[in-house]
């Protein structure tokens, strides 16, 4: 009855689900944004969720795709954090290794035609260094590393921004700004986002999440406003 | 290559994989979620100029993870929109927001459309259906003004919206709310739905948001409320809509027609109402 190996369950369709998550790697850590809206469909169902989860003291983590299917990958990484803790080898877990045992953990569900899912942005620091790690895990199993990660529709809008604004020696604090204006845009241009955002800094401190905030947005250009008229039909 | 006419009825997949014509590249809007090969392109009766107007074929429903749901997808007017009748004259507002899928086409629209001086309409649906039918109402509704010789009644107006969508309810996606003020009659609203039925009503909302404030309208909704009241009860009702439904958003537009003439109304950003948002 819960689940096990006789039964099978085949998670063919998401019902709700989170839109883009988009990741960028900077000198001193790495910084992780998404909106704090989960739909169903087109309804926006719950707009106040962290898509964002504070894995390690190292590492953060963002989803998108099923939500449930996120709680239980959030459970499964919790009871792994416990478990290293109750090891108490003060050898703290690295973020390549939590990215490549997801990578596992995904390909396992996929390989029994019942995925977990999700698209993960696994955002975390080199404990000693400080050096940035930032990669991607989806529901195939597609596991990759790179210096700028995004999903959804911020593939499409937030990657071109990011790969722009990338420098190898850019701070978390500019990439932050970077972020937040990649969450703009995809406000503007994602019909299933909402304004309010969250963003996840990860450095050689610690790895924190802000509070979720409203995104300061523009609708007052003079043409946006004029609309159309009977004469000229302009603006449809 | 070649157009292929085909008949109205069910087709399997089977069928589909047989007729693949991919390298036409269009794609029709109510192959929602099917991706058989790469693209399945289907023409059918009624088309023009290569384009598909719509497709009786029905397919069994095929998800592949990472669909471009805009490649698939025509231009929408998700949208929120109403019309109410206030003591004076009436009051229309909407949502600004086009999708194509779940691409945000155009953020800033505007849905409601003049069509006389004293009559104008909240269009949603697809977008190109209710551009086309609003051109042509407003082209028959002009000669006849000139037939007359005075403004035209807003039933009239209503009436010809019904007929187009009526008349051509198989090849249409519209739902149109027809709004305005005529000395005959004061402020009418006129609400014309998918099929082409027209019903005069004390207010009407429409639009893909509207299911979500069936219950606010209900609940707040007062005949005869003054000007001011009547353009707080529209802007709180689409806000919320606004809040809930991912295919309406932006900023709202309100338009107010009475006896003196038009005034509109632009709400964004801090402008529009807020309500409870902790979950």
């Amino acid at each position: 009855m819960f689940g096990g190996q006789d039964s099978k369950q085949h998670t063919v369709q998401p019902y709700v689900t989170g839109t883009s998550v988009i990741g960028l790697k900077c000198a001193d850590g790495v910084v992780l944004g998404a909106d704090t809206l989960v739909s169903y469909g087109s309804l926006a169902k719950n707009r106040k969720t962290s898509r964002l989860m504070t894995v390690s003291n190292h590492c953060s983590l963002g989803f998108s795709g099923e939500y449930s299917d996120f709680q239980e990958i959030k459970s499964t990484l919790e009871e792994l954090m416990i478990s290293e803790y109750c090891m108490a080898d003060n050898i703290p877990m690295q973020p390549r290794a939590i990215h490549q045992y997801l990578a596992r953990v995904m390909y396992e569900a996929r390989n029994k035609q019942d995925p977990l899912y999700n698209q993960l942005v696994i955002g975390g620091v080199l404990p000693a260094t400080g050096e940035g790690y930032l990669g991607l895990v989806d529901l195939l199993g597609t596991n990759y590393e790179s210096e700028m990660i995004a999903t959804g529709y911020g593939t499409y809008i937030a990657l071109p921004l990011l790969r722009k604004a990338y420098r190898p020696d850019i701070t978390v604090a500019e990439g932050r700004k970077v972020i937040e204006d990649c969450l703009r845009v995809l406000y503007y241009r994602d019909a299933r986002s909402i304004d309010t955002v969250q963003i996840s800094t990860v450095t050689k401190e610690g790895a924190e999440t802000t509070e979720p905030f409203k995104l300061e947005t523009s609708w007052d250009f003079k043409k946006f406003k004029a609309g159309s008229r009977l004469i000229d039909e302009s603006t449809w | 290559g070649g157009l292929l006419r085909l008949e109205k009825g069910w087709y399997s997949r089977e069928a589909f994989l047989y007729l693949d014509l991919s390298f036409f590249g269009f794609s029709c809007l109510n192959l929602f979620g099917i991706s058989v090969l790469d693209r399945v392109v289907v023409f059918c009766r009624g088309g023009v100029g290569g384009e598909c107007a719509r497709c009786w074929v029905r397919t069994m429903d095929v998800m592949q993870a990472g669909d471009m749901d805009w490649t698939q997808n025509e231009h929408m007017l998700g949208t929120s929109i109403m019309a109410v009748v206030y003591d004076g004259g009436v009051i229309l507002g909407a949502d600004s927001r086009t999708t194509t899928g779940s691409y945000i086409a155009n953020r800033v629209s505007d849905k409601i459309t003049p069509i006389t001086e004293k009559v104008f309409c909240c269009r949603s649906g697809s977008a190109a259906d209710t551009q086309a039918i609003s051109d042509y109402v407003r082209y028959y509704i002009s000669m006849h003004a000139l037939e007359i010789g005075e403004e035209p009644k807003v039933a009239t107006v209503g009436k010809m919206f019904r007929l187009i969508c009526y008349r051509n309810k198989a090849n249409l996606l519209a739902a149109i709310i027809c709004a305005g003020y005529d000395k005959h009659e004061g402020g009418q609203v006129y609400s014309i739905t998918l099929g082409g039925s027209i019903l005069k009503q004390p207010f009407a909302i429409s639009g893909s948001g509207s299911s979500y404030i069936y219950g606010f309208c209900d609940s707040n909704f007062k005949e005869g409320m003054g000007k001011d009241e009547a353009e707080q009860f529209v802007i709180r009702a689409l806000a919320l809509a606004m809040s809930r439904d991912g295919s309406s958003g932006g900023v709202i537009r309100t338009l107010t027609i009475n006896e003196s003439g038009v005034e509109r109304k632009y709400y964004s950003g801090k402008e529009i109402p807020g309500f409870y948002e902790g979950w």
